[in-house]
């Protein structure tokens, strides 16, 4: 049988793309941050992002979404620290996407938030083809889970702005090599800001506010609110 | 595993692709595949396969093309190859890479249809 060979250039994930560039539009135009977190299962997100939205929140208005295969725990963890907190169940989905994140906020005046944090699915392959519209992604590695890991799953460092390091209260007992670490990050990501902290002990937890807040009044001058 | 998420996907893209030209069989699918893309080959081999059962697309060919890494080395001020997946830093003078200019690639390029 002929066949004739046609040419497309489409992107697999062009859908998802598009929605991504309308939700970062339009975070812009409402004036909220938003802020994403990846790392392996267990690795501290929920824990941290509790322990900083509770130190956001003194002077700002926060929110987030987080996403779980089956349960609702994390986001029952989270409304400690505030109200606004809205699950995001996927079922057998490993990641987010673009879709799941505007149907979470379906209802929600971006216009009332400075901070908006993403809770992804506990998975260091996957979330990282899916863009999200976020500002900032950040890639936690904890320090009880090896000093590799980036060496592992170099694409995911490379679609993250940052790197978090937490749980440093466990590094001595864990044997944790904290100079093999940021070695390993900054190999398969050079140049790449690695905070480290502590969410038990309050370690390092300030820097990072400080460093979100600077983020946002750079990128969402009040002027413009 | 999120390569049956991307196979989906790409079935909805090469369906609508196809039916702007008439809506002929789709006999292969030709895609790029940047080695840093985050989608695994053989896992998406395996999924395409299994997403086109009972479309239009079932029994049609996933030919991959794969795609090198490339990195921007600052120093040699040109695109160079990487040293490995694990060492983005110039393969000529080792040198941090300044950006990744390829090998991020998720792409339909071409249709092979029934003529
Ligand atoms: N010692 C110590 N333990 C921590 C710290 N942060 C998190 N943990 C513990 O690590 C475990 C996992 O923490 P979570 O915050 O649930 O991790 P997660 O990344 O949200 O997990 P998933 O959402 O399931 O992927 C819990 O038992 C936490 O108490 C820390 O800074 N120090
Ligand atoms: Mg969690
Ligand atoms: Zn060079």
């Amino acid at each position: 049988m002929n066949t004739r060979l046609v040419e497309v250039r489409q992107k697999v994930l062009k859908q998802n793309d598009l929605l991504a560039r309308a939700l970062r539009e339009q975070f812009q135009d409402a004036g909220v941050y938003v802020t994403s977190l990846v790392s392996s299962p267990g690795s501290g997100k929920t824990t941290f992002l509790e322990k900083l939205l509770g130190r956001l929140a003194v002077e700002n208005r926060v929110a987030a979404l987080v996403g779980d295969l089956a349960t609702d725990n994390d986001a029952a963890r989270l409304a400690r620290a505030t109200s606004q907190v809205r699950q995001i169940t996927t079922g057998t989905i490993c990641h987010l996407d673009a879709q799941m994140v505007q149907n979470a906020l379906n209802g929600w005046n971006l216009n009332d938030l400075d901070f908006l944090f993403i809770e992804n699915v506990g998975n260091l392959v996957c979330p990282s083809s899916y863009d999200l519209g976020e500002d900032m992604r950040l890639v936690l590695l904890s320090a009880t889970e090896g000093e590799d890991k980036p060496l592992k799953y170099p694409t995911i460092f490379n679609t993250a702005d940052i790197a978090i390091i937490t749980k440093m209260d466990m590094a001595e007992a864990a044997e944790f090599n904290l100079e093999e670490a940021r070695r390993s990050i900054q190999s398969v990501r050079p140049g790449m800001q690695v905070f480290e902290v502590s969410a038990k002990t309050g370690r390092g937890m300030d820097e990072v506010v400080d460093f979100l807040t600077s983020k946002r009044s750079s990128a969402r001058p009040v002027s413009i609110r | 595993m999120h390569e049956l998420s991307i196979a989906l996907s790409m079935i909805e893209g090469v369906l609508e692709e196809s039916e702007k030209r008439g809506g002929m069989k789709v006999e292969a699918v030709h895609l790029r595949l940047g080695v840093f893309s985050g989608v695994d080959q053989q896992a998406l081999d395996f999924s395409y396969g299994l997403a086109c059962e009972g479309t239009q697309l079932e029994g049609s060919q996933l030919v991959i093309e794969k795609v090198p890494l490339l990195i921007y080395c600052p120093f040699c001020a040109t695109e160079r190859a990487a040293q490995s997946e694990q060492q983005l830093c110039c393969s000529i003078c080792s040198t941090p890479a300044a950006s990744i200019v390829q090998g991020q690639e998720l792409e339909i390029t071409a249709l092979e249809i029934a003529a």
